[in-house]
């Protein structure tokens, strides 16, 4: 656990973006940008930018506080303030890290917002957490972005409507207002055209798993290649900068025939290729994703890099449409869909990347990925005759990693993938 | 008339009954009948009445069912109630009901859509989204096709074209229904004595099983029995209940709390029958848009609406002082998301205002309660005897 990582340019490109993003942060009074907290899933990153506002993820400074082992003391302090131990643990993270002077994962003070763009998407703790922040920042305008859920499957023609209509006549005057800035149509369209560029790259960048072995993991290397895409640089150059360069350093991988790079170096052997359902645990990151590549075991396709957006069907943003792409965006994203639509993208990624299983890694607090997801789980297994395995961990609460039990667990579904795999070669 | 025993025994029968009896033999006495099942919270259910169905409210199976297949489905740190109503479905206790609809509470409940979906279960499966965003031309208009969506499913079934008519006739008769609710909790304000709380649940939630015709009359009989002084009053401090407004605590928990000296005279037990605060406009020739309307603007408080532009602790509070109630009970269901991520907004609300309080957790399979009935003593009895005194915050 020791060993340093090894790091390649695009990894030094992503330090160098975030780093920067932070620094504006810091500075947003000096730079005149107003603040605009939000979150990751729906995340209007692209309308944002046509604003000129610098944005905050509530959820991603919860779990940057969770790798840097801060969360525990966070989420206490929230407790302490009637904080039920069962709720989000993302809220709580955010909560006491706000009442602890709101210093940031970087050391460096936040800034508060001037705008909460409460983009309500595929879950409802983020509507409880806005309106607990609205009480915490009562100068900050709250907007409201209602993403219809897919209920039955589709996006209907009434739901883009209400979506457009809520940008038309809410959200677009209301951060006029706020910014000073006056909408710019072309100005979106602009962005919205990158955004599509970028969205083109990171679909080839995860299709790349289909090759054995995999030149990256998906899950636990993937959460970092969504850094740039979801965390507001989606629709910016740095962007494509960034995948690209990505994308030219896993050619040379795929070339030369290697395995994707773990905090420990380059994993040697592929002996089983998964696919994984839910977020990771944050906490233990490194642990976690050693207890994988220690038994050869790559993820190559996950959910959870899917939770800022799906672009596995071919949506992209259109800028001949820009409030209805950012509409449909919103509505793509993994968790506004519902279960059966959720069955089916991981049935298609276990079949396009030929996985040996399929994980549920099912978090404790996060409502909106695990309710439903042992349904999912039978159904997979029933109907593509896959191993499944079962873990369970929390996003950014260190109480619920229990690192013998998982390692337990995954060892004993290791050794069953492997007696499967010595049983289909005795019969081929 | 029957009398007043007569009257709650039966609401107890009905509420109760996991088989839904009343609504199958609704159903069997006419052909083309429909049934749709629903969750809590709130739904508007006057469309189902008006399109020729009947609504049927479905709020878990509490302490009178065994769970087995739910528990195969759900993680140990999920609340209880997705468990229990799976439950009845794959024990096929509902398969008399032709459609289920899930509106918009929690994630938990939103994607039990998705597993009915999965599961087959019922001819239609609706996820009813609720608008968050209350502009009667945005949120109103996209709430109204949400209806249309659930009148086309009936219509599949029993081909029942709805009339303006038929829409302002069944809002009719829920604003008889919810004003007659309304009328039993006016007197319990006063009178607590002359019903118990566990009666109060019973009659209101009898309410979502059985037709709405057949509950009107009985809620009028009930209100003609609690107009007379019967009962005898009791020093019990009076305390609104808050936060146990999707799964259901167990009838003997809700009898608990009355026990353990505390007359309940507000709650958010069956918050959907009591959502909309007033009448319903039923003389409009757009009865749709009333309901929409109604929604917008004559909602009750609720964990599961956005609420920045009117708070909800303010508004709890108002019926803390409406009533005359001595402090507020927040009881949530565990793992209840909506409810727990409230307490913090309503108790350090409540700390500044000087609103007495205290919080617990159920589960609607929970059965025993003496250690929630001795905080409810103690939080009784530290009222009676030292109301006077500031609270040190």
């Amino acid at each position: 656990m020791s060993k340093k990582a090894q790091k390649e340019k695009s990894m030094i490109l992503q330090k160098e973006m975030i780093e920067g993003l932070f620094n504006d942060l810091a500075n947003s009074k000096e730079l005149g940008k107003k603040v605009c907290y939000t979150f990751i899933p729906g995340n209007l990153s692209e309308l944002i930018q046509t604003f000129d506002m610098l944005p905050v993820y509530p959820e991603i400074n919860a779990l940057q506080n969770a790798m840097r082992k801060k969360s525990r003391a966070y989420i206490r302090e929230a407790e302490k303030n009637a904080h039920s131990e069962d709720v989000c643990t993302y809220v709580k993270c955010d909560v006491g890290m706000m009442m602890k002077g709101n210093i940031g994962p970087t050391g460096q003070q936040l800034p508060e917002p001037d705008v909460l763009l409460l983009s309500y998407t595929g879950c409802f703790t983020f509507m409880k957490w806005f309106e607990t922040l609205k009480r915490e920042y009562p100068n900050a305008k709250v907007i409201m972005v209602h993403t219809p859920y897919q209920e039955n499957g589709e996006i209907t023609p009434e739901m883009l409507q209400y979506m457009t209509k809520q940008f038309k006549e809410e959200v677009i005057p209301q951060m006029e207002e706020v910014s000073g800035v006056k909408y710019d149509e072309d100005k979106l369209k602009r962005i919205l055209a990158l955004s599509a560029e970028a969205e083109d790259l990171i679909t080839k960048i995860f299709e790349t798993t289909k090759h054995k072995p995999s030149p990256i993991d998906a899950y636990f290397a993937g959460v970092y290649y969504i850094g740039p895409i979801n965390i507001g640089f989606r629709g910016t150059q740095k962007a494509i900068d960034y995948y690209k360069e990505l994308y030219k350093e896993i050619q040379i991988r795929i070339k030369n025939g290697q395995g994707p790079i773990t905090p420990e170096g380059e994993m040697k052997e592929e002996k089983y290729r998964l696919v994984v359902e839910g977020p990771p645990n944050w906490t233990s990151f490194r642990e976690f994703w050693k207890i994988f590549y220690d038994m050869g075991a790559v993820i190559v396709a996950s959910s959870y890099t899917k939770v800022g957006g799906v672009y596995d069907y071919g949506w992209r943003h259109d800028p001949e449409r820009p409030l209805e792409a950012l509409a449909e965006y919103c509505m793509n994203c993994y968790t506004n869909m519902n279960i059966p639509q959720r069955i089916e993208l991981l049935k298609k990624c276990i079949v396009d990347y030929d996985a040996d299983g399929y994980i549920t890694n099912s978090i404790k607090s996060c409502n909106s990925f695990s309710a439903g997801q042992l349904g999912m789980m039978r159904e997979i297994e029933d109907s593509l005759e896959i191993p499944v395995g079962f873990i369970e961990s929390d996003l950014v609460d260190p109480r619920y990693f229990s690192y013998s039990n998982i390692k337990n667990r995954l060892e004993s579904y290791f050794q069953m993938l492997e007696q499967r795999k010595k049983m289909e070669t005795e019969t081929v | 008339m029957k009398n007043l025993s007569e009257l709650i025994s039966e609401c107890k029968q009905y509420a109760f009954d996991l088989d839904f009896s009343r609504a199958k033999n609704w159903k069997e006495e006419k052909e083309g009948r429909v049934l749709v099942g629903y969750m809590p919270i709130y739904f508007p259910r006057e469309i189902i009445h008006a399109a020729g169905a009947m609504p049927v409210g479905i709020f878990g199976g509490g302490d009178n069912k065994q769970i087995i297949k739910g528990d195969a489905y759900y993680q140990s740190y999920i609340c209880h109630i997705p468990r229990s109503i799976l439950e009845i479905a794959l024990d096929k206790q509902m398969d008399h009901i032709d459609g289920f609809i899930f509106p918009s509470i929690c994630d938990v409940i939103r994607n039990l859509s998705g597993i009915f979906k999965q599961q087959k279960i019922g001819k239609f499966v609706k996820y009813m989204d609720f608008p968050q965003n209350f502009l009667p031309a945005i949120g109103g208009v996209f709430y109204q096709q949400e209806m249309e969506h659930v009148l086309k499913y009936i219509k599949e079934i029993n081909g029942k074209e709805v009339t303006t008519e038929d829409l302002n006739h069944s809002i009719k008769l829920y604003n008889k229904n919810r004003e007659l609710i309304e009328l039993i909790y006016n007197i319990r304000q006063d009178f607590p004595w002359r019903l118990s709380i566990e009666e109060v649940y019973s009659i209101v939630r009898a309410g979502t099983v059985i037709p709405v015709e057949e509950h009107n009359a009985i809620l009028e009989q009930i209100c003609i029995h609690i107009k007379e002084e019967i009962g005898t009053p009791q020093d019990k401090i009076k305390v609104v209940i808050s936060g146990a407004f999707c799964e259901q605590p167990s009838l003997g928990l809700i009898r608990a709390v009355e026990e353990a000296g505390c007359y309940v005279i507000d709650d958010d037990y069956m918050l959907g029958s009591r959502m909309i605060l007033g009448d319903i406009d039923a003389t409009t020739n757009k009865p749709l848009e009333s309901i929409a309307l109604s929604y917008i603007n004559q909602s009750q408080y609720s964990s599961s609406i956005y609420d920045v532009h009117n708070p909800k602790e303010n508004r709890l509070a108002k019926i803390v002082k409406d009533r005359g109630a001595n402090g507020v009970i927040f009881a949530s269901a565990s793992f209840c998301d909506p409810s727990l991520l409230d307490a913090p907004i309503f108790q350090n609300a409540f700390d500044k205002m000087g609103i007495r309080y205290i919080a617990f957790q159920y589960s609607e399979n929970i059965n025993q309660y003496k250690v929630i009935k001795e905080q409810v003593g103690t939080f009784s009895d530290s009222i009676k005897l030292w109301e006077d005194e500031p609270i040190l915050t």
